[in-house]
């Protein structure tokens, strides 16, 4: 099966095929690490440009590895630095980006949407590194690896997100990608912070975390984003802590090979009790590889769609 | 479409011992030799020398699989990039034996890529190509130091290895195209 995606906006569009040869990908670009010499000549003569509009270092640096690894040539675009700070558009500097040869486009956006405005206007690939609170296709990507190879499968597998669903475009994407692989998605957190777009796709609703972990094989913690808190969503940290917070005691009920993720940056003592933080970053550092493993294979099947097309 | 036979599965057999008996006698036994297979049918050939091998040196030999789909000189073209199966070599190649095994040279491209490949993984004291097939048409000044069988063939024909392992039988052909 070949890929058609030149661009990869984000897992909803995605089918269930497409998401499984990208993980079957990533599984092959993770030997690349693994040697003394990390580098294929795969993108040779590509020009990325990492265009991010929002601060982050572990995305950022993940994919500028990931290009890296596959040879290609690398441009980096940060709000700080940018003429963005002068008041040029989106679509002006993309377009810039565009006449100086850059070919493939990572753009991380606080508007949701923006990845598809430039996939419109462009004729780059667009690779979504984080839209707003709408989707972030190479995390939950890394998530469903990193779940596949610790598991051995994801289909039929319980797997729990908690925290502020609403915000979270991690959570959007994992709760598509993991309901297309066929998983048993629950989604737990108080009531003024799970969004509509739950039902429609078909994961559960729950409002009550210990219930929620009943038999889980997967928890997923979201971060409390401080930066996304405009209105009030609930009373008090130490309330949200209280009822929403992971510790040992809550954790009983779940399988007893429960796995614990994260996608950081930890907020310890508030989504994770430090003993079970501690658990939980043995996952997280696998999920640091293999991230750049999964990013090397966007960037190959999107490149390579592109081509095609 | 026609078909004709060049091997048959008692050549193919006879055709991996005579290939085995002559590596043992360049390389003076078995001692620094490490066999990488190319995917797919490379590797099932490969698999089948160092049993030879073992058999008759009682040393193993260590034994790796290479994908060179991300080694391709095709993939700025506009073409159907394929899958990017795993490489898979556990051991140092510094200073060995390298024995590549293809099941059929052609244009040389695909040694080409496989070379680059294995010099990413060190610097072997040399490598040294079998193929099963020698089909002519080179496009590269790659030649091979083991060859099971040479045939002259037109560009628009197809040679295809089929083994046990993927095929269901072992037999060389040849189609028109």
């Amino acid at each position: 099966m070949s890929f058609k995606h030149k661009h990869i906006l984000g897992l909803e569009e995605l089918t269930a095929q497409e998401i499984t040869l990208i993980l079957d990908t990533a599984e092959s670009m993770k030997e690349v690490s693994e040697r003394d010499v990390k580098k294929v000549p795969a993108l040779r003569g590509v020009t990325v440009c990492n265009l991010f509009y929002e601060p982050s270092t572990r995305t950022r640096s993940s994919f500028e590895i990931a290009e890296k690894r596959l040879s290609a040539d690398v441009l980096n675009f940060t709000l700080s630095h940018s003429s963005v700070t002068k008041g040029e558009t989106l679509l002006d500097t993309a377009r810039n980006l565009e006449a100086m040869g850059a070919s493939v486009i990572v753009i991380r956006h606080p508007l949701s949407g923006a990845p598809w405005l430039l996939a419109k206007e462009l004729n780059s690939s667009i690779i979504n590194a984080g839209d707003g609170s709408h989707e972030h296709p190479s995390q939950a990507l890394l998530d469903l690896f990193t779940i596949r190879e610790i598991k051995g499968k994801i289909k039929g597998l319980k797997v729990v997100i908690v925290g502020d669903i609403l915000h979270s475009r991690v959570a959007r994407s994992n709760v598509w990608g993991l309901i297309k692989l066929g998983a048993e998605v629950r989604v737990v957190g108080p009531p003024t912070l799970i969004p509509r777009y739950i039902q429609k796709a078909k994961a559960k609703t729950y409002y009550n975390l210990e219930e929620a972990i009943e038999g889980a094989d997967v928890v997923i913690m979201l971060r409390i984003q401080m930066e996304r808190q405009e209105s009030v969503y609930f009373p008090s940290l130490r309330e949200y802590s209280r009822f929403y917070g992971l510790t040992r005691e809550k954790l009983k009920g779940a399988d007893k090979d429960v796995t614990v993720m994260h996608p950081g940056p930890i907020n310890r003592g508030i989504e994770l009790s430090s003993d079970i933080a501690d658990d939980a970053s043995s996952v997280i550092l696998d999920q640091v590889s293999n991230g750049i493993a999964v990013r090397m294979a966007m960037f190959y099947l999107a490149v390579s769609a592109g081509r095609n097309q | 479409m026609a078909k004709k036979v060049l091997m048959d599965s008692e050549t193919i057999d006879r055709t991996i011992v005579r290939i085995t008996s002559e590596i043992l006698e360049k390389n003076k036994g078995a001692k620094e030799l490490v066999v990488v297979g190319v995917r797919t049918r490379g590797v099932h050939i490969a698999e089948r020398i160092v049993k030879r091998i073992n058999k008759l040196e009682k040393i193993k030999p260590p034994m790796g699989t290479l994908d060179i789909t991300l080694y391709r000189d095709d993939l700025r073209r506009k073409t159907e990039w394929p899958k990017v199966e795993r490489t898979e070599i556990p051991f140092s190649v510094e200073d060995k034996e390298v024995i590549l095994v293809d099941d059929v040279i052609y244009t040389g491209r695909t040694t080409r890529a496989a070379l680059e490949e294995i010099m990413d993984f060190g610097r072997p004291s040399s490598i040294q190509l079998v193929t099963m097939v020698d089909r002519g048409h080179r496009e590269l000044p790659i030649q091979p130091d083991y060859v099971g069988i040479v045939v002259n063939t037109l560009s628009s024909e197809k040679v295809r290895v089929h083994l046990k392992e993927t095929d269901g039988k072992d037999e060389v052909i040849v189609k028109k195209g």
